[in-house]
C-alpha cells in the first residue's frame, strides 16, 4: 500500500465522532475610531511609518524618505525608480536594491498590515531582497480587521501573497526588538489614492 | 532506551542562576503581552471557541479535507508527497534535491523537520542546510536543538550568542551587541539565499479550499527561502490542514498574540503554486499523528497551533528550561504528545507540571492540556512504567491516604518531625520537596487536632 493509501485509510479509521464547522462572525465591534486611524496605529506599532502623498513627485518624496538610496527599483508605474525592474532576470539581481516601491491592493487597520500578491510585485523578492520598501496604499482600501480582509475572496487564488506588517523583525536574542531581521529594514507606507493623477503614467518622473 | 529525567537534567540549567532568572523573565514578559492582547479584543473567548470548534470539525473530518488539499494542490501545479514516518520525509526531501541537483538549502523554521531529524540526515549526505531564522541559527551553530517551539534561543544570554558566532562565523568576540550580532548574522546568510538551488519552509496552516501553504514569520527569511530558489519544499503535519481561506482570519488573530503578544507576525505569507518555472513540492507527513487522532483522550493535542502560550506560562518549564525534556516539543505540549511518540523514553515527562491548569487557560485552541497530562500519569502508572522510587512512594501514599488511622498518624509525625528534626535529617537528599526550597513551618496542630479541639460539636 502506498503512504498515501496507507495514511489515508489510518485517518479514515482513527477520525474521532463527526463535529459540526462553525459560522465565522466578521466581528464588527463599536469601535468609533476611523479605519484609517487605526490602520496607522498599527503601521506605528509593527514598526512601520505612515506618510501622506505628496503634492509633488513621489520621486522625490522617495528621495526625501531615503537620501543615502543609490538604488530605487519600483514595480509600480507610479514611481520611476532608478533601476529597472525585469521579471524575465533571476530574483537575485535585487540583491543591490536599497530601496523597493510597490502598490499594496488593500490594508488592515486592525494589525497595521498591507496585502500585496505577485502580481504587484512583478518579482516577489522585491519586498524581501531590497533594504527598504516603500508601499502605496489607497486610503479607501484599507478593511477593519483579519476577518474582512480574508473575505477578500479573490485575492487568494493568487500564487503567492503577503500580509506585510512593518518591516522584518527579531526578537530571538534577549527579547531585544530588532528591525531589519532577514529582511526588509524599513517600510513606509505612503497614502495615496489609486484613483487620483499619482498612480497614472502622467505623474511619471523620467 | 534510556528515560528522559527533566528533573534530573533541569538541575544543571537552574544552577546557572543569571540563565535561569533572565529565561524566567523573559517568557513571563511574553505571557504578560499575550494577556495584554487577548483584553484587548472583546471577542477573543469566542475566538478561541471557533479555533477550537474549527480544528475539531477538521480533524473528525480529516481524510476528506487531506483529500481536497491534495486535489487543489495539484491543480494549482504543486506536487504532493505522503510520509508515514520521519525516515520518508528525510528521504523523500533527499530525492527532490537530488533530482533537481540541489547542493544548498536555505530553510526557515519548521518543528516537523526538526521532529524528523531531518538536518543532520541531508548533511550527511552532502547537502548544505542553512537555517536562516536567528533562533534556529543561533542552536544549529551551538549544536543543540531549539529549547522553544516560537523562540529557540531563549535559553541562550547575549555572551552565549557571542561565544557561538565568534567561533562559528567569526564575529568579534569581545562584542555582545545584540544589534552587532544579529546584523552579523542577516550579513552572513543574504549570500545563501542568493545561491542557493532550493528553499524549505514548514506550515502553520494548509488551507483544503485552495491547497495554500500558510507560513507566519517574523524576519522575512520564509519568503526569501520561497522566492529566490527556483525549488519550494513545504513540509506539513497532516493535522495543519484548516477547511477554508475565511477560516484563517481566527487563527491569524490569535496565533501571534498568543505567541509573542503581537497583533500579527511581521509576515503572513501564503504559498499557492510555484512561480513560472519554478517548483513546489508539498510534504503530507504523519510521523504518529494518525495514531494520536485514535486515542480517544489525547486526540484534541492535534489541534495544537504550536503557539507556545502554554510554554511561557507553565511555571516549570520557565523554570527549567526546554532542553531539560529531552524532546523536539517541551513545556506543557511537549509533554502530552511525546509519550505518543515514545511512551518509555518520555514517561516522566507528564510529571513535569504542578498541573495548575493555566497552559489550559491561555491555550488559543482549548486543548484540555492540564487533564491530558494527569492522564498521561495514568496510563504511564498502569502500563508499569514509573520509575521504582515513584511506585513504592505510590504505593505507600495509596495505603496511607486509604486509611483514616495510618494518615493521622502520619501527619502528626510529619509535622513533629520538621519541627523536632535536625536540618540534615529533613533535607535529606531523598526528600525532594526540600531541594531548592524551605519546607514550611510546621503547624502547631494538624487539622484534625485542631477541628477536635475548636470545632467539633460537643455532646
Amino acid at each position: 500500500m502506498s503512504a498515501r493509501e496507507d495514511i489515508l485509510a489510518r485517518v479514515r479509521k482513527n477520525q474521532p465522532a463527526p463535529t459540526g464547522l462553525p459560522a465565522v462572525p466578521t466581528f464588527d465591534g463599536d469601535s468609533t475610531v476611523p479605519l484609517l486611524e487605526r490602520f496607522k496605529a498599527g503601521v506605528v506599532r509593527m514598526g512601520g511609518k505612515v506618510v501622506a502623498a505628496p503634492d509633488g513627485p513621489l520621486d522625490a518624496l522617495i528621495r526625501s524618505l531615503h537620501p543615502e538610496a543609490r538604488v530605487v527599483c519600483s514595480a509600480t508605474a507610479a514611481v520611476a525608480g532608478t533601476y529597472p525592474l525585469d521579471p524575465s532576470r533571476p530574483p537575485a539581481q535585487l540583491d543591490g536594491v536599497d530601496v523597493g516601491v510597490v502598490r499594496a491592493v488593500f490594508g488592515v487597520a486592525e494589525t497595521g498590515s498591507v496585502w500585496l500578491t505577485g502580481a504587484q510585485f512583478k518579482v516577489n523578492a522585491l519586498g524581501f531582497l531590497s533594504q527598504h520598501l516603500v508601499v502605496l496604499l489607497d486610503p479607501a482600501r484599507i478593511v477593519a480587521n483579519m476577518h474582512h480582509a480574508y473575505r477578500e475572496r479573490a485575492q487568494f487564488d493568487a500564487p503567492y501573497g503577503v500580509f506585510m506588517t512593518g518591516p522584518s523583525a527579531t526578537a530571538d536574542i534577549e527579547g531585544v526588538l530588532i528591525h531589519g531581521a532577514q529582511g526588509i529594514r524599513s517600510l513606509t507606507v505612503v497614502l495615496e489614492a489609486a484613483t487620483s493623477s499619482g498612480s497614472g503614467s502622467s505623474r511619471r518622473v523620467p | 532506551m534510556k528515560r528522559i529525567d527533566h528533573s534530573e537534567a533541569s538541575s544543571k540549567f537552574i544552577k546557572a542562576k543569571d540563565h535561569l532568572e533572565f529565561h524566567d523573565k523573559r517568557l513571563w514578559d511574553l505571557r504578560k503581552k499575550r494577556d495584554r492582547e487577548s483584553e484587548h479584543l472583546p471577542e477573543w473567548e469566542e475566538l478561541r471557541t471557533l479555533a477550537s470548534a474549527i480544528k475539531e470539525h477538521t480533524l473528525t473530518h480529516l481524510a476528506d479535507y487531506l483529500e481536497e488539499f491534495e486535489r487543489n494542490a495539484i491543480a494549482n501545479g504543486a506536487t504532493v508527497h505522503w510520509a508515514r514516518d520521519a525516515a520518508e520525509h528525510n528521504q523523500i526531501v533527499l530525492d527532490i534535491l537530488q533530482a533537481n541537483g540541489a547542493r544548498t538549502l536555505v530553510k526557515a523554521k519548521s518543528m516537523l523537520t526538526d521532529e524528523c531529524e531531518m538536518r543532520p540526515f541531508l548533511e550527511t549526505r552532502g547537502i548544505e542546510v542553512m537555517e536562516t531564522d536567528l533562533g534556529e541559527r543561533i542552536q544549529q551553530l551551538d549544536d543543540e536543538p531549539p529549547s522553544h517551539i516560537v523562540v529557540p534561543a531563549v535559553h541562550k544570554l547575549r555572551g552565549d550568542v557571542a561565544r557561538v558566532f565568534a567561533e562559528k562565523i567569526g564575529t568579534d568576540p569581545a562584542n555582545s551587541d545584540v544589534h552587532y550580532l544579529a546584523e552579523s548574522q542577516r550579513t552572513h546568510t543574504r549570500p545563501y539565499f542568493l545561491r542557493a538551488e532550493a528553499g524549505m519552509t514548514g506550515a502553520n496552516f494548509a488551507v483544503a479550499e485552495t491547497g495554500t501553504v500558510v507560513v507566519c514569520t517574523n524576519e522575512g527569511n520564509a519568503d526569501l527561502s520561497v522566492n529566490l530558489p527556483k525549488l519550494h519544499i513545504a513540509s506539513v503535519g497532516v493535522e495543519k490542514v484548516i477547511p477554508k481561506i475565511e477560516h484563517l482570519g481566527v487563527f491569524v488573530r490569535m496565533l501571534s498574540r498568543s505567541a509573542l503578544g503581537s497583533p500579527i507576525t511581521q509576515l503572513t505569507s501564503h504559498f499557492r503554486a510555484p512561480r513560472p518555472g519554478a517548483q513546489m513540492h508539498v510534504i503530507l507527513v504523519d510521523n504518529g499523528r494518525v495514531e494520536r487522532l485514535g486515542m480517544a483522550d489525547f486526540w484534541p493535542s492535534l489541534k495544537c497551533i504550536r503557539c507556545g502560550a502554554c510554554m511561557n506560562t507553565c511555571p516549570v518549564y520557565r523554570r527549567s528550561g526546554g532542553l531539560s525534556y529531552g524532546a523536539t516539543y517541551s513545556g506543557p505540549i511537549g509533554v502530552i504528545i511525546d509519550p505518543t511518540f515514545n511512551l518509555r523514553k518520555f514517561s516522566l515527562l507528564p510529571f513535569a507540571s504542578t498541573l495548575n491548569g493555566s497552559c489550559t487557560s491561555v491555550c488559543p485552541v482549548r486543548i484540555n492540556i492540564h487533564e491530558q497530562i494527569y492522564k498521561w500519569r495514568q496510563v504511564i502508572a498502569e502500563r508499569n512504567q514509573l520509575p521504582i522510587v515513584k511506585q513504592e512512594a505510590m504505593r505507600a501514599a495509596g495505603k496511607v491516604l486509604a486509611s483514616p488511622r495510618l494518615y493521622r498518624a502520619a501527619a502528626e509525625a510529619a509535622n513533629a518531625g520538621i519541627s523536632k528534626l535536625p536540618r540534615m535529617v529533613v533535607y535529606n537528599p531523598l526528600n525532594a520537596w526540600g531541594r531548592q526550597r524551605e519546607v514550611p513551618d510546621a503547624p502547631l496542630l494538624t487539622f484534625r487536632q485542631w477541628y477536635l479541639k475548636f470545632r467539633s460539636p460537643k455532646k
